[in-house]
């Protein structure tokens, strides 16, 4: 079975032909002893969504969490190799993982809103960031709920608990939230899983609105929703440890998503890709 | 049987949904019993307490009893609790001062930044030895080192009311710190917010009914020590408002505990009025501390 890959303009280049945004080189990551993740060479193009897809515990998720220091928080996480953010070095000293982040916004796998209003879900990061003039914030808000295609859902309720919402909502309103501190990267972690299939379908059509504006980083169990929204896919597949019981991930093949999905250089892709294995 | 179309087997014998009665309800039914029987034997202390304290302390409550200074003759009816109202409020105040901010910040350091480490581990273990400490024990170290040195008789009972809040309200505190989930932690960290502003923001906010609930206790604990006062504050029969002042004070405890151990009635009665004002004043707290709460407290 192969999935129809939507031709897109920027999945023709193998190599990355626009400016890049994140290169990563040799990249390892552990957590303690443990070796979660190896060996990844990668570079993310700007407004593009580049997607990374495989089996669970393959570390994709543990990829993602270093693009934006969130690994710093799991006591004895560490990473190796380089990690460059327009030509920084994310794990440089000196680097504030709190700038970090301010930069490379990120979306979890379950909806977190705030136990705060909609508004004050939203407002939370401008305010943080600095932004204490009422109209400004009001302008912020509405924007942000724009961008996350819940503006005209909620715009009568903006003070009312987030927690009242659905989940497909609370993701969006995560999302407007991710937006509203105007971020460069959009991080997503499994966005949809908790989601049906209709929700599912909202957000994804608003990450390909985002697309202009922001770099999108989505990781997925869902092969489908690769191929459906991603410029560029990123299989990572778990291997046996020769010793030890624990398998570490690697990154098989990067590559324009139309590829992967239906010509994969590497036969462990199409074993994924077409269903046969994970 | 039967078989449907995708070869599972259907049984012939009609659905039987109906309970199974017999022992499984009897047992249902013992044991409904059986928590309803405890609960009443937790509430039954507590009704006779609360009944006896308020139908004796009712003869003497009124409004000159609760503003006239302490009786100066014990066996004649009169006087009041004034002095010893206000000792309550003032010393149990300045601990409350003094225990609460440092207990949530030990805690916030606990849980936030040295859950596992060594220090934080020494900490944890020192306040739970502080638990443990008899408030007697706790009142004559006070005294010894502050009270005898620096002649401020109510700080020297604060402080020693301080000590015994201190770890309570680092241990409520510390589980309410534990019950907020990490991915609310981890939503405002993605959005570029230091870790200080996380906690200030986030994290304390959504655990603040619980750190209430804490401190509640540890002041309903402290307004009712009558230990750790005696040494300290002393018992006087008049107004003393300062606590810096090397005068003696009173409070509530002292004066319950002065006047019950006296054989005259008066005095006795005296006894169940103070205790009855201790009640109504811990009451008090409960209920603006509830109000604040639900000001404050992240909508849930």
């Amino acid at each position: 079975m192969k999935f129809d890959v939507p031709e897109r303009a920027s999945s023709s280049p193998s190599a990355i032909e626009g400016s890049s945004v994140f290169a990563l080189s040799d990249v390892a990551v552990f957590y303690s002893d443990f070796k979660a993740v190896r060996d990844v060479n990668l570079t993310i193009a700007k407004n593009e969504i580049t997607a990374f897809i495989g089996p669970s515990g393959c570390g994709k998720t543990t990829v993602l969490r270093s693009l934006n220091r969130m690994n710093d928080l799991i006591p004895g996480a560490r990473v190796e190799g380089t990690v460059t953010y327009r030509g920084i070095d994310l794990y440089a000293e000196g680097v504030s993982a709190t700038q970090v982040r301010h930069h490379i916004g990120m979306v979890f796998q379950k909806p977190n809103p705030f136990p705060k209003s909609i508004y004050d879900n939203v407002a939370f990061g401008p305010r943080v960031h600095g932004i204490k003039k009422k109209s400004e914030l009001d302008a912020i808000v509405e924007r942000s709920l724009r961008g996350a295609a819940l503006w005209d859902e909620v715009k009568d309720r903006l003070n009312t608990s987030a927690l009242g919402m659905s989940g497909g909502q609370q993701q969006r309103l995560c999302i407007a939230r991710t937006i509203a501190v105007e971020p460069d990267v959009v991080l997503m972690d499994e966005p949809c899983s908790a989601l049906d299939p209709i929700a599912t379908a909202r957000v994804e059509d608003l990450m390909q609105e985002m697309k202009s504006q922001f770099t999108i980083v989505i990781v997925t169990h869902n092969m489908q929703q690769a191929a459906r929204v991603s410029d560029r896919t990123a299989f990572f597949t778990a291997e046996v440890n020769p010793h030890g019981d624990r398998r570490t991930g690697v990154l098989v093949e990067y590559a324009p998503t139309q590829t992967i999905f239906s010509n994969p250089g590497d036969p462990r892709t199409e074993n994924y890709v077409t269903g046969r294995v994970g | 049987m039967a078989t449907t179309s995708l070869g599972l087997r259907e049984s012939s014998a009609p659905l039987d949904l109906a309970a199974q009665g017999g022992w499984r309800s009897i047992k249902n039914r013992l044991m409904s019993g059986l928590l309803f029987l405890s609960f009443l034997v937790v509430m039954i202390p507590l009704l006779f307490v609360l009944a006896a304290v308020v139908s004796r302390g009712a003869k003497v409550m009124g409004w000159s009893f609760l503003t006239k200074d302490i009786a100066p003759i014990e066996r004649r009816p009169g006087g009041g609790v004034g002095p010893a109202i206000v000792g309550t409020l003032v010393v149990t105040g300045l601990a409350t001062l003094l225990a609460t901010p440092l207990g949530i910040m030990g805690a916030v350091f606990l849980n936030e930044y040295s859950a596992k480490g060594i220090f934080g581990r020494i900490v944890r273990f020192m306040a739970n030895v502080m638990t443990g400490v008899p408030s007697v024990v706790m009142g004559l170290f006070i005294y010894v080192i502050f009270t005898l040195t620096f002649k401020q008789r109510g700080v020297g009972g604060s402080l020693a009311l301080a000590c015994l809040m201190l770890p309570i309200i680092i241990r409520t505190t510390e589980e309410m710190l534990k019950l907020v989930p990490n991915y609310l932690r981890e939503a405002s960290l993605a959005l570029g917010t230091s870790k200080a502003r996380t906690i200030v923001t986030v994290v304390l906010p959504a655990a603040l009914p619980g750190i209430i609930s804490g401190a509640l206790l540890a002041v309903a604990r402290a307004a009712g020590e009558t230990a750790p006062l005696l040494f300290t504050i002393g018992a006087a029969k008049s107004l003393q408002i300062n606590p810096f002042a090397d005068e003696a004070m009173t409070a509530l405890p002292l004066q319950i505990y002065g006047n019950a151990s006296s054989s005259f009635p008066a005095a006795q009665a005296r006894g169940w009025g103070a205790a009855l004002t201790l009640l109504l004043l811990s009451f008090l707290f409960t209920l603006i501390a509830r109000l604040v709460s639900a000001r404050f407290a992240t909508k849930r």
